[in-house]
């Protein structure tokens, strides 16, 4: 029998929200790291029931934690007894150690000047999609780091973070950070990562080599509106069966490439407001996709006080409001980059959790919705899996 | 060898599974370095979450506190008052007020 399993992290701690293919009835399991802001949690495509966590604090700084029994028990990966003794050659306590490689440098500030690289928290894990060993993570300050012993010790993949333009990254409202990985389920040594604000970023020799794929974007907050780095890229997202189709929402613009990001064209189309956050594709159709309009950068809430995801079935440009189910008046929430998420049941179900707490989800490819908990913490991230 | 009481905060306790006092075994030198050694040590998750892996340096938000001092600032190689070194007293790892 199908299950979904629903990971949610907030800005107090993470919870499982799991139920059947009906995806009507929940059983939420948490929190757990009460008090903690859990900035994503991932499990591993080949061993399901091992799930990663980026657990933070301002006081206590970044914890990795790893669950492998689907969420019910976690340590912080090489911290437990046993595993401590077979940890040759590697100090316990590295799940949470974090350097950059070699001298790092300086990037820009917001005002211009230079500042010293400085890690400061993990926004986004990505396990591989093939080793249960090897996982991602896409750091503030952004950088890229992967682990291939199951979170235990990081090491930086530096050639993304010295490429000739990093000196002159800049931070977007939420810092610089590093905030989406996809790995091409066709060629893994090819992936995509996004930053803000410098944009789109493309490896096809597993992370050694980068280069800028930002060719037909637009900034108006930058000097240079086409400049091939600085774009504030909120999201991408793609198909695994068309992963050279890639859709972005950025900082403004909904946008498509179909040739591998190598250059990209605006889908904004008929949408009330082309700014947001996340941006999803359906699990079956790869031509459908969603977003969540914000009336801007500046107010961070729906259009109107009306909560309405928009689904386009043509891949962009034309777009329609989902409505049924969400609340259509005086609602002010916020809807962040990493808090939608699609499973794969025959019939699609999509989630999205918002600032003000609420999970929802459709089961019917978004024509309907309901809440799986309407009082969570803020909700930082959302992802789910499917259970068969 | 001295045995140091420690008082972690309430999320390190809870992240290294411990519940109230913990008491660590330090080197002669009683100074907080060494007690932050001898911490990540026996709790080597929290390597990291008091002071930083690599630099040492005290987290911003996180306060050190001996002997009814406030010693966050002082040189973390300078011995311990007496009172730490003789377990009378707790050596205090506390989280800075923040927030409203």
């Amino acid at each position: 029998m199908t299950k979904v399993r629903v990971l949610v992290g907030t800005k107090k701690g993470a919870f499982i929200c799991t139920s059947d293919e009906a995806r009507q009835k929940w059983t939420i399991d948490g929190p757990h790291f009460m008090g903690w802001e859990i900035y994503h949690m991932k499990a591993s495509p080949v061993v399901p029931d091992r799930i990663f966590c980026s657990q933070t604090s301002s006081w206590f700084g970044q914890v990795i934690q790893r669950s492998d029994d689907g969420g019910k028990t976690w340590d912080t990966p090489g911290s437990a007894a046993g595993e401590r003794e077979v940890m040759f050659g590697m100090e316990a306590g590295e799940s949470n150690k974090f350097v950059y490689d070699g001298v790092p440098g300086t990037h820009k500030f917001y005002d211009g000047s230079d500042v010293p690289w400085a890690f400061k928290r993990v926004w986004h894990l990505e396990p591989s999609l093939s080793d249960p060993e090897t996982v991602y993570a896409g750091v503030e300050d952004a950088a890229l780091f992967k682990s291939t012993n199951g979170g235990k010790s990081w090491s930086e993949l530096s050639g993304l973070r010295q490429h000739t333009t990093g000196k002159d990254w800049q931070p977007g409202a939420g810092g610089m950070c590093l905030h989406t990985v996809l790995i091409d389920p066709t060629n893994e040594d090819r992936m995509w990562v996004a930053i803000s604000a410098a944009g789109v970023f493309r490896t096809d020799d597993g992370g050694k080599s980068w280069k800028p794929v930002n060719r037909g974007l637009k900034s108006n907050f930058m000097p240079e509106e086409e400049a091939e780095v600085g774009h504030c890229v909120h999201r991408i997202a793609f198909h695994p069966s068309k992963p050279s189709t890639l859709f972005m929402q950025k900082h403004w613009d909904i946008m498509r490439s179909d040739d591998s990001a190598d250059t990209w064209s605006e889908v904004s189309g008929n949408l009330p407001s082309d700014f947001g956050f996340p941006i999803d594709v359906h699990s079956h159709e790869p031509e459908t996709i969603y977003v969540v309009p914000i009336l801007s950068d500046s107010e961070h809430v729906p259009v109107d006080g009306k909560l309405r995801v928009y689904r386009s079935r043509t891949g962009g440009n034309e777009w329609e409001a989902l409505t049924r189910g969400l609340p259509q008046e005086h609602c002010y929430v916020n809807v962040l980059r990493e808090a939608m998420a699609v499973d794969s049941c025959d019939s699609c179900g999509i989630y999205f959790g918002t600032t003000g707490g609420q999970v929802y989800v459709s089961a019917d490819s978004g024509d309907n919705w309901t809440a799986i908990n309407e009082h969570f913490p803020p909700v930082l991230s959302v992802e789910v899996q499917t259970l068969k | 060898m001295p045995q140091v009481r420690v008082i972690l905060p309430y999320h390190l306790r809870n992240l290294a599974r411990v519940t109230g006092e913990v008491v660590v075994e330090v080197g002669e030198d009683v100074t907080v370095d060494s007690v932050l050694t001898s911490i990540e040590e026996a709790y080597p998750n929290l390597s990291g979450t008091i002071r930083d892996h690599v630099t040492k340096i005290r987290r911003p938000f996180v306060r050190f506190f001996a002997c009814g001092e406030d010693i966050s600032n002082e040189p973390t190689d300078l011995q311990l008052p007496l009172g730490i070194q003789d377990g009378t007293a707790p050596f205090m790892v506390v989280g800075a007020i923040a927030g409203g």
